[in-house]
């Protein structure tokens, strides 16, 4: 039922508001942003793009890191936590299921980051636009950022509840995180460059190369950005990879991943004694 | 009769161990029943298994006529675990509301109750600044929440001062006279033998007894402890003559079967002369506890 689900998001966002993580999330992602808008403005002059742009092309590069890091934060405690308090079998003998428990939580945990990455992306945009103009297209960039950026904290909002039901204590939780981080943000990419290296321009790095950078959800978020915006693309130099895929792949992707991660996180838990 | 929790043989296997070997009980409507054990006895696995958290291996658990884990049980079961914690940064009045909200009771009660286990101040303090018997009363508060027809309380004497747990069992009797069905496990005998209506003990996953206390002490036959004081200097002859044992230099203490209690009495009252005081202590349920959950064998 709805009303349980409900129940529960609320508990969840008055635990973010509570213990702050909501008021450092949005500082954290306010301070990035505003600095990377102004640090990265040098450049517009030469590339000749305003200065939205290039903002919201060096915010693609932070929030590949970032979002999914706030979201890792917020949700590898989420299970193994309440295991650990000894709350999750109360909490699982009241009539609400898991996939409504899971559901609750991330809801909240959702808004919450939404809120952060709205407020932090939004001011430095309106800065930006503010002090050099914005055209419709750099609007429209800035608002599929933001968008964008929701989906990829979504993917691993669900990763997140994955691994804390499978960790049995929260710091396994939280070190299944920072590994799960580091392999799709950072290891992943500098195989995949490995890879291209090693190849040489041969049939992997124009046809299978494309395919599984796009399967990782980072990447494809990444691509999504670059390859819908030409002006991003040249800011970010990502303009080669995204070319070699129809443009559907990297939404499909994204899209993809927070129900394929979610429906993942509910198995886990449904497999999960307390 | 009608069974508010109803447990027919039930097992279940952990790994290739069975740590519920045909357990069956039932609990009537405002039955307390006192669930005693030593660690890993089974006490938990068997609660585990009337909230649906794990499976049956084998045989039959019916909740208010449910089945363990539906929404119907879950409605109609509220839980105490074992040293429950909360989210930290959470209220109490949070925490309560979210129970209440998920029982679908609405938080119109959670004042009451709050106040009816004594965090009625606390009620707006964050978690985190609750001491642990504090914890235990918020746990206790949600128990109560939608007067539920079977509660499971696991330990829930667990970290209480001696006043908080007066208060606890005078909840528990609370509880069973609104027709309540309540099933406590603990390791405290001596509170649970005066407030429980029956006693079912399990030993290595097999239920051993499963009774009221008078029952139990008559089935096991255990000795009445008799302790004689002697006037001065005449222990040595009574210890002799009744194959007692000294204890210090002017008492005797024996052990006397129940069918030859008041025979002994009279004997002894007889003996004016060498007999100052008699001190009479019936076997307690720690006495029976020793007897049905050591007992070696099948």
């Amino acid at each position: 039922m709805i009303g349980r689900s409900l129940a529960i998001a609320r508990t969840e966002l008055l635990i973010a508001l509570r213990n702050r993580w909501l008021f450092l999330a949005t500082l954290i992602m306010l301070l990035f942003a505003l600095a990377l808008t102004f640090a990265g403005s040098a450049p517009t002059g030469t590339l000749g793009v305003d200065r939205l742009t290039v903002a919201v092309a060096s915010m693609t590069t932070l929030s590949v890191y970032l979002a999914p890091l706030l979201a890792l934060m917020m949700s590898f405690d989420s299970i193994a936590g309440e295991a650990d308090r000894g709350s999750l079998s109360l909490l699982l003998s009241y009539p609400a299921g898991r996939g409504e428990i899971l559901g609750g939580k991330f809801v909240a945990h959702l808004a919450a980051l939404a809120f952060a990455i709205f407020v932090g992306f939004g001011a430095a945009g309106t800065v930006a636009g503010i002090t050099d103009g914005v055209s419709s297209e750099s609007v429209l960039a800035l608002l599929r950022l933001i968008g964008t950026s929701i989906l990829l904290g979504g993917v691993f909002l669900a990763f997140g509840y994955m691994l804390s039901a499978l960790a049995g204590s929260p710091a396994a939780a939280a070190g299944l995180s920072a590994a799960v981080w580091l392999v799709f943000v950072v290891l992943f990419d500098l195989g995949l460059l490995g890879a291209v290296v090693m190849d040489s321009g041969g049939y992997f790095t124009q046809h299978v190369f494309p395919w599984v950078l796009a399967a990782n959800p980072a990447d494809a978020f990444r691509l999504w950005n670059v390859a819908a915006s030409p002006d991003v693309a040249l800011a970010t130099g990502m303009a080669g990879a995204a070319a070699g895929l129809p443009n559907w792949v990297a939404p499909a992707s994204l899209c993809f991943w927070p129900l394929a991660g979610f429906v993942l996180a509910r198995a886990a838990f449904r497999r999960l004694e307390p | 009769m009608t069974e508010i929790l109803s447990i027919k043989n039930a097992s279940k296997m952990r790994g290739k161990q069975l740590a519920l070997d045909g357990v069956s009980l039932a609990l009537a409507p405002g039955e307390r029943v006192a669930l005693l054990g030593h660690n890993g006895a089974g006490k938990s696995t068997l609660m585990k298994l009337v909230l649906g958290l794990t499976p049956l291996s084998n045989g039959h658990i019916s909740v208010a006529g449910a089945a363990p884990g539906t929404n119907a049980a879950r409605l109609a079961t509220a839980f105490l675990p074992e040293a429950v914690s909360f989210h930290k940064s959470l209220t109490g009045r949070d925490q309560l509301s979210l129970f209440a909200r998920l029982a679908g009771v609405g938080t119109a009660p959670v004042v009451g109750l709050l106040e009816r286990v004594g965090l009625a101040d606390a009620a707006d303090r964050k978690i985190g600044t609750y001491s642990k018997g504090m914890r235990q009363r918020l746990g206790l508060a949600q128990v109560l929440l939608g007067k539920p027809a079977l509660a499971l309380l696991d330990e829930p004497t667990s970290g209480l001062d001696p006043i908080s747990r007066l208060e606890l069992y005078a909840i528990i009797d609370e509880l069973a006279e609104q027709g309540t069905a309540v099933l406590v496990a603990s390791h405290a005998l001596t509170e649970v033998e005066a407030r429980t209506d029956r006693i079912a003990i399990l030993r290595k996953g097999r239920l051993v007894a499963d009774d009221t206390l008078a029952s139990l002490s008559q089935r096991a036959g255990l000795p009445t402890k008799l302790r004689i004081r002697a006037r001065n200097g005449q222990a040595d002859r009574i210890a002799a003559d009744t194959g007692g044992r000294r204890i210090n230099g002017a008492s005797v203490e024996l052990s006397c079967a129940p069918e030859r209690k008041m025979a002994a009495l009279r004997r002894f009252a007889a003996m004016a002369d060498a007999v100052e005081d008699i001190e009479m202590t019936p076997p307690r349920l720690e006495d029976l506890y020793r007897h049905y959950a050591q007992e070696d064998g099948a």
